[in-house]
């Protein structure tokens, strides 16, 4: 049945990402590196002040996920070119969204980690206080990842294609990516404060709606990025 | 495989101008040129990663542009470099294309024994030499069990044993009735395996000198325009 071959190319194309990143361990080193020192230069410009660490713990970790993941989205590609494997890719029989949804996968597992390194430093850094609704800010983050992969991996496979790619991505990717960090922010800083207001709900709807609509546009526009 | 009035410009700069070429079921072509002629650039034009710039070309009457899909689905294209993940085994590497190939992994065994890797088939391809590597590449390009070849100096870093290998695997399409592309830069590793030859030169096909073409043992010299 096609979607099993499909849903087969989606894992492969995963797990051979995931694998070489965590094998060369220069990668993942490199990346879980760059964002908890992110987070450990903003805690020590922030001082000891213990509110004022809280009150920035949301934008924080959320800065040190950007830095870290762009540097990851440029790595997965990275790994194709370097070696000359992104034509062998390219050139197997089957629709060209497998390898958006592989790569996609890949990044969302290899990001998922790094989440749960940066937030647990950040946690500890940052001293901030697990809010009753814990869960609801975890689908907050799990959306706003989710958010900064989607467009993460569709500009990172597009910026391939040229030379100057690590300087091309976070230029197209920044913009792009201001509703979904805002929405994520203000989400995350209202359910760490008493949200009184349930200013949260309206932003995790906004949060939904935005990887709902990058979600479908980039799977609609990734084979004519791709193309040559 | 049938070219015809090909074109490819990348920026200001042509590289071909104007490819004509039919190659027919049974036969294997070689394709001469000096670097930087656009051998290559035919072959990844005809595997699908590279649109014409004009021009058409049709593989088994499939459109390359428009039933791009479909043709890749029967091309199997070797290129210059072996395009293998270098922190995976040459097992692994192999699984990966059988998942993409949507094939059995009994296949990729088959195809690591046929090289002769089986003996390094938990090996990380890094510590692999060019030659593994390319034999490697080799086995990717058994796996799909290709109708057409498209191979980019098939036998650069290959030893004499190696190039016996890829012979008997273009001598096999050849005679189940594929067809086959050979970009070389010289003709003497493939003596026996082509139909004829033809050259690009200044992106055009040019007529083969005799003295290029005496390194060719059988089949007679032509030239299509």
């Amino acid at each position: 049945m096609a979607w099993r071959d499909d849903w087969r190319r989606v894992r492969a194309i995963a797990r051979k990402d995931v694998t070489t990143e965590l094998r060369a361990k220069a990668g993942f080193n490199s990346v879980a590196s760059l964002g908890v020192t992110i987070l450990i230069l903003l805690g020590l410009a922030l001082g000891p002040d213990a509110q004022a660490l809280r009150d920035a713990a949301v934008g924080a970790v959320w800065l040190a996920l950007l830095f870290s993941g762009v540097l990851a989205f440029n790595r997965s590609f990275q790994v194709e070119l370097e070696s000359g494997a992104l034509e062998p890719l390219l050139q197997y029989p089957g629709p060209r969204w497998t390898i958006f949804a592989g790569k996609l996968l890949g990044n969302l597992i290899f990001l998922t980690l790094m989440v749960t390194i940066v937030v647990a430093v950040g946690v500890v850094l940052f001293s901030v206080r697990i809010p009753s609704r814990w869960p609801t800010l975890l689908g907050v983050l799990a959306l706003g990842v989710v958010g900064l992969v989607v467009l993460g991996t569709f500009y990172a496979s597009m910026a391939s294609r040229s030379r100057a790619r690590e300087v091309l991505l976070p230029l197209l990717l920044f913009p792009m990516l201001v509703p979904v960090l805002v929405a994520a922010t203000t989400a995350s800083k209202a359910l760490l404060g008493a949200d009184l207001m349930h200013d949260a709900d309206a932003w995790i709807r906004l949060l939904a709606a935005y990887d709902v609509i990058f979600l479908i546009a980039t799977f609609l526009a990734f084979e004519h990025v791709i193309e040559a | 495989m049938n070219l015809s009035g090909l074109g490819k410009r990348f920026g200001a700069r042509w590289v071909l101008r104007g490819v004509t070429l039919e190659v027919s079921r049974g036969e294997a072509v070689g394709l001469l040129g000096a670097n930087g002629s656009g051998k290559s650039t035919i072959l990844r034009i005809l595997g699908t990663l590279l649109n014409p710039t004009v021009g058409t070309a049709t593989i088994d009457e499939l459109d390359i542009v428009r039933d791009a899909s479909a043709v890749r689905g029967r091309v199997g294209y070797l290129a210059h470099t072996p395009g293998l993940y270098d922190d995976l085994t040459a097992r692994e590497n192999l699984r990966f294309a059988a998942d993409m190939l949507g094939l059995g992994y009994a296949a990729v065994e088959e195809s690591l024994d046929r090289v002769g890797l089986s003996n390094v088939a938990g090996d990380r391809v890094r510590g692999f030499s060019a030659g593994m590597q390319r034999r490697l590449g080799i086995a990717r390009l058994i796996l799909r069990a290709p109708r057409i070849l498209l191979l980019d100096e098939p036998y650069s870093n290959l030893d004499a044993e190696g190039i016996d290998l890829m012979n008997s695997i273009l001598g096999d399409v050849v005679r189940a009735g594929g067809a086959a592309l050979v970009a070389l830069h010289e003709l003497a590793p493939a003596r026996g395996m082509l139909a004829r030859t033809v050259s690009l030169v200044d992106g055009r096909i040019e007529p083969v000198s005799p003295a290029l073409a005496a390194g060719e043992r059988t089949g007679p010299m032509s030239v299509v325009r």
